[in-house]
């Protein structure tokens, strides 16, 4: 899989900019070159920031209401985005993290663990990328191997057995591709995963906060409420993958962004997803602590919803929305 | 169940496609390079008769060697939305599906039978590789809830034989959500206490591997079959590590504890019959119940086993001790 595909980061020091945003990028360093010298006081300076201010704002909302799917792509995996762990901080109380699978290993690409949501006690877990690079690789870039869905299964086994909701985050590029994963059994820890998602007898709600990366997001996406970031993506398989198996070469990943359809919006229209949560301008990186209250404002409402059905009720609803999925008219 | 109502009559099939005929009657093993006779090849089911290399073989072919007198019934697929996302590569997806569908004479990579094997009824659901890969998009999911319907339905087992490459990225996103719409496919047999076996055939890979193929109760694989959820020019890129030899072979997931047997080809019929046997009949049979207890006045078994009769024990405990 291609590397680059266009994820060059300018801009150095200050924050993380992606190609797309490079005429941002500009104006804002020249707004930076400019308030270094009004410290020496200068009127006509302050005017001339507060207009290129001005803007740097346009333009950053008008790039931002017509994203392609490539660019969300982008947007999705932004290193500076909100990670599962910062959603687990700002909206969860006494969280209680939980280890391992019994079996063979903790895996840090998931966490998962004990917390309060808004007074109810829930089971909260998902894919954890790291925000720098030490955590990075702690986390495997949030790539689970088997342990790490084996133990998803364990604290929602858990979760059931106290009734606790199971509130899940997906971030992960996908399932980790390695020898050991595959001899330990990646594909079965999946599937059982899925199966035990499915089978909950209490109310699964499942936020794509970045990336939705095929197997691995789904083994703990199968929710009775599915909702995405406005700039998030959810694939079968990554542009670049399906790049290079269908047009033979990794740079269509553009294409396969396009035809692929993994759009909030796009998964809205096919009715895979419920609810699209509205990021601020210039997306989730920009403004954390805006888009992490307006997941946790999202999830409470479902949690609500869904508190009020029956453990039969609420695996039922799972059952049929699944089932139901594609069935009929259906269509871009 | 409105696919019962679009239910084909049953019509037999067997052997009405057999597997291509090369043009000069003669066909090389992709293993030992020897040169096969076709009609040895339809004898043995594709299996190299040399070296016992297993090769793809078609559904219909498998079935007729499964079903008892080769005599089974397909079951029409229900209809799904054809390329929902109006996908296209370098070809649009509704030319590739057309396709494939005049090279292989069927609507989609899928086939769901029903018939008998060792007498007793079975539903059976096989993917075609030489279908788009044997991919599984929305046909491939509902072909697999119809078949986990039917055989709940008739009371039968299911068992599957995927062929698969993964899911179908021309579907997007639909064909992700196969993985749990299959998966409670699985879940109707089981909740209805029938078996669901599965037997792993060459290639079963990505999306299939990790939904219905690895849920089985019971999972056979044919011998060299490739089984695994990343292929392994992905493996060997993401972290260019060279890979143990035999990795991903049917034997490589028996000794790693993956799948519980590898079954020759032309051993899968016995092999299930056996096993079918054992989870269906689970009781002696009744006339060896009645000359045991014959003349002994030994109180039914079953009502026994069903009442514990707790109110006699108390009393012959305490004296005991």
């Amino acid at each position: 899989m291609a590397d680059d595909g266009g994820n060059h980061r300018a801009g150095g020091a200050m924050n993380t900019f992606l190609d797309f945003e490079k005429p941002i990028a500009e104006l804002e360093g020249k707004i930076k070159e400019l308030r270094h010298l009004s410290d020496d006081g200068g009127i006509n300076i302050v005017d001339e920031v507060t207009r290129l201010q001005t803007k740097a704002e346009r333009l950053l909302r008008a790039t931002y209401s017509k994203l392609t799917p490539w660019q969300k792509t982008l947007v999705a995996r932004h290193p500076d985005r909100p990670h599962t762990s910062d959603y687990i901080d700002a909206l969860f109380e006494s969280f209680t993290p939980l280890a391992g699978d019994r079996k063979y290993a903790e895996d840090q690409a998931i966490l998962g663990g004990l917390a309060r949501f808004r007074g109810y006690s829930v089971m909260v877990l998902g894919h954890e990328k790291g925000a720098d690079t030490e955590a990075r690789v702690r986390h495997n870039f949030g790539m689970a191997r088997p342990e790490g869905y084996r133990k998803v299964v364990r604290l929602m086994d858990l979760a059931e057995r106290f009734s606790l909701p199971v509130i899940s985050f997906i971030d992960t590029a996908g399932a980790y591709p390695g020898v050991g994963a595959e001899e330990r059994g990646q594909a079965e820890a999946i599937a059982r995963s899925t199966q035990k998602c499915l089978d909950l007898r209490v109310p699964l709600i499942s936020a794509v906060i970045g990336e939705g990366g095929s197997g691995g997001a789904i083994a703990l996406a199968t929710a009775n409420h599915v909702m995405m970031l406005e700039n998030a993506i959810y694939s079968v398989i990554s542009p670049e993958g399906c790049a290079s198996i269908l047009w033979r070469d990794p740079k269509h990943a553009e294409d396969a962004a396009e035809s692929l359809k993994v759009t909030a919006q796009d998964l809205l229209r096919l009715g895979v997803i419920d609810e699209v949560v509205d990021e601020p301008v210039g997306g989730a990186h920009r403004d954390p602590g805006a888009v992490v209250d307006a997941v946790g404002k999202a999830v409470e409402g479902a949690l609500r919803r869904l508190a009020a059905l029956s453990a039969g009720e609420v695996r039922a609803q799972r059952r049929t929305r699944f089932l139901e999925m594609g069935r009929g008219q259906i269509g871009i | 169940m409105s696919w019962l109502t679009n239910f084909v009559r049953p019509k037999i099939r067997s052997l009405v496609e057999r597997p291509q005929i090369p043009e000069n009657l003669w066909a090389k093993c992709p293993a030992c390079e020897q040169m096969i006779f076709h009609r040895d090849l339809e004898t043995t089911q594709n299996v190299c008769p040399h070296c016992d290399h297993h090769m793809r073989v078609q559904p219909e072919v498998r079935f007729a060697n499964l079903f008892d007198d080769g005599v089974y019934h397909t079951i029409e697929l229900p209809k799904v939305a054809v390329d929902p996302l109006k996908f296209r590569d370098s070809k649009r997806y509704s030319d590739r599906l057309r396709d494939a569908q005049s090279k292989t004479g069927r609507t989609d990579a899928v086939i769901v039978a029903h018939g008998k094997i060792g007498g007793t009824p079975v539903v059976t659901l096989a993917l075609d590789f030489a279908f788009m890969g044997g991919s599984m998009g929305l046909a491939v999911g509902e072909a697999m809830v119809a078949a986990a319907e039917l055989a709940t339905y008739q009371q039968a087992p299911l068992v599957v034989f995927p062929s698969s490459g993964g899911a179908r990225m021309q579907e997007g996103i639909l064909s992700l959500m196969q993985m749990p719409r299959t998966t409670i496919a699985v879940d109707m047999v089981r909740e209805a206490g029938l078996p669901y076996l599965a037997v792993l055939t060459d290639p079963t890979t990505g999306g299939v591997t990790a939904s219905f193929a690895m849920l089985g109760d019971i999972t056979l694989a044919e011998p060299g079959a490739v089984i695994g959820f990343a292929g392994p020019r992905v493996i060997e890129s993401t972290i260019r590590e060279t890979l143990p030899d035999g990795f991903q072979k049917a034997e490589y997931l028996r000794d790693h504890g993956m799948v519980d047997m590898v079954v020759h080809r032309h051993e899968i019929r016995d092999r299930l019959i056996t096993i079918l046997d054992l989870l269906l009949h689970t009781q002696p049979s009744a006339e060896i119940v009645d000359l045991a207890t014959a003349g002994l006045d030994i109180p039914d078994e079953a009502e026994a086993a069903a009442d514990p009769e707790p109110a006699e024990e108390p009393e012959e405990q305490p004296a005991e001790k």
